[in-house]
């Protein structure tokens, strides 16, 4: 009996180290990176498409969100991990980093063009989020496989 | 003595059936009455078939930006399991497009997969799709496409290997695989749906992509729109019939949202070969893109 709950202890204990180090692993990271901008894209759509209401804020801490991630998004693409995590990345990525940079760097410069002359209504809103929209599409295009 | 005569009866038969079979599928040409109730071309719909078709998409130049969208020169490689297709120039140019085609050479390749010079052209070119458009569709799209850019571009052949590179074995794949018939049947399908379904099963071509394909390359129409591997290579085409707990859990509004701005449900975005087809989706009125919302919520699901 002792050594049943041992073992299972045990097996927990691994398996939950395991989860702990997949989150630090660049493609768990950047999947969770993603996962962020598509929620500070959801927030600005909700207020282009007056599901609610303008709040300058929320458009602020969106678009900030958006230029944090285009920063560094990017550096979880070390080498080595091309696979694993059911990571959704092309390997046309490590074939054309300096392109995929430029994209991620598109994508920072709108949303931080946004940013710095804050839309002030629905309309501005929607406008920037079709902007930001094309860039999201364009890295897509070619560096993301569905699975 | 008796096994010369059997002998030669095998070869009179071989030769019969070839020659059945040559008759059978050789490449058809639509009456020319067909295109008499075209009309004067309608160019404000015949963009919106253009777009719906997305021509551009295959028929643009390689790495042609939203500037060049327009200036169908051909070129662009589509790989498949029977080689590699390059686009052919469309343009108006008379030499190097289809500017010297009349109505019914370009109606016939649209519908019958059947080139100017009477050949065969490859199903690449999804004519098994665009055989169930109208001939007013048909007709200001030609009426449109002779407004674009001309091209004197001359693109590659196709570089396909043996016995692929045969066109007359077309004929044996039109004889599967080519008809008019509806992809699914609907019943209380109203308006809305049945415009989508022409839209999805006509012009749009989605089955192309998002059906899975058999060893022969025709679509396995009993798991339409249920999505497989990627024919261009890499990847997964998803399904899009209303699966529960998959696509099935997206609203009529969420799939017309997406077509309009490339944003899925939970705000992931467009990717892979989609994005083009999303952009032309976009450039359609709102009511094609509720119309094919609400077709993909009537499909079966599979």
């Amino acid at each position: 009996m002792k050594f049943r709950t041992l073992a299972v202890a045990a097996a927990l204990a691994v398996i939950g180290a395991g989860v702990v180090a997949a989150a630090d692993e660049p493609q768990v990271v950047r999947q969770g990176m993603m996962k962020k901008m598509g929620g500070a894209a959801g927030a600005l759509a909700g207020i282009a498409k007056g599901e609610k209401p303008y709040d300058a804020e929320i458009v602020k801490a969106s678009l900030s969100t958006m230029v944090e991630v285009a920063k560094t998004f990017p550096d979880q693409f070390p080498a080595g991990s091309e696979t694993g995590h059911e990571t959704e990345a092309s390997p046309k990525i490590w074939e054309a980093m300096d392109d995929f940079k430029a994209h991620a760097a598109k994508l920072g410069a709108d949303a931080g063009a946004a940013l710095a002359d804050l839309p002030a209504d629905q309309a501005a809103v929607g406008a920037a989020l079709k902007t930001i929209g094309a860039d999201c599409g364009g890295c897509h295009e070619v560096y993301r496989i569905k699975k | 003595m008796a096994l010369r005569k059997f002998l030669g009866g095998i070869v009179l038969l071989a030769a019969a059936g070839a020659g059945a079979f040559y008759f059978i599928t050789a490449p058809q040409r639509l009456p020319a009455e067909t295109w008499a109730s075209a009309g004067e071309p309608d160019l404000a719909n015949g963009e919106r078939i253009f777009n719906a078709g997305g021509c551009a998409s295959c028929h643009a130049a390689p790495g042609a930006g939203e500037a060049e969208r327009l200036v169908l020169a051909g070129g662009l490689a589509l790989k498949s399991p029977f080689g590699t297709f390059h686009a052919p120039n469309i343009s108006p140019d008379e030499t190097a497009g289809i500017g010297g085609w009349t109505l019914a050479e370009f109606g016939d390749a649209m519908k019958r997969g059947t080139g100017r010079r009477g050949e065969h052209l490859y199903p690449a070119f999804p004519y098994a799709s665009y055989a169930r458009m109208t001939v007013k569709d048909i007709g200001d799209l030609y009426g449109y496409l002779k407004t674009l850019p001309k091209s004197a571009s001359v693109p590659p052949g196709h570089d396909l290997p043996f016995p692929f590179n045969m066109r007359l074995l077309l004929g044996g794949w039109k004889f599967l695989y080519l008809n008019e018939a509806p992809r699914v049947t609907l019943a209380d399908a109203d308006e809305t749906v049945k415009h989508g379904q022409y839209l999805v099963e006509g012009p749009g071509h989605c089955g192309e992509c998002h059906t899975p394909r058999d060893v022969l390359g025709g679509l396995k129409t009993v798991e339409w729109l249920a999505g497989g591997p990627n024919p261009e290579g890499e990847g997964r085409i998803p399904d899009i019939t209303p699966v529960e707990g998959k696509f099935g859990d997206w609203s009529a509004g969420d799939i017309a949202g997406y077509l309009e701005t490339g944003f899925t449900p939970d705000f992931d975005s467009v990717g892979g070969a989609m994005v083009a087809v999303q952009k032309n989706m976009a450039r359609l009125p709102k009511e094609d893109r509720e119309a094919i919302a609400a077709y993909l919520k009537a499909v079966p699901a599979r």
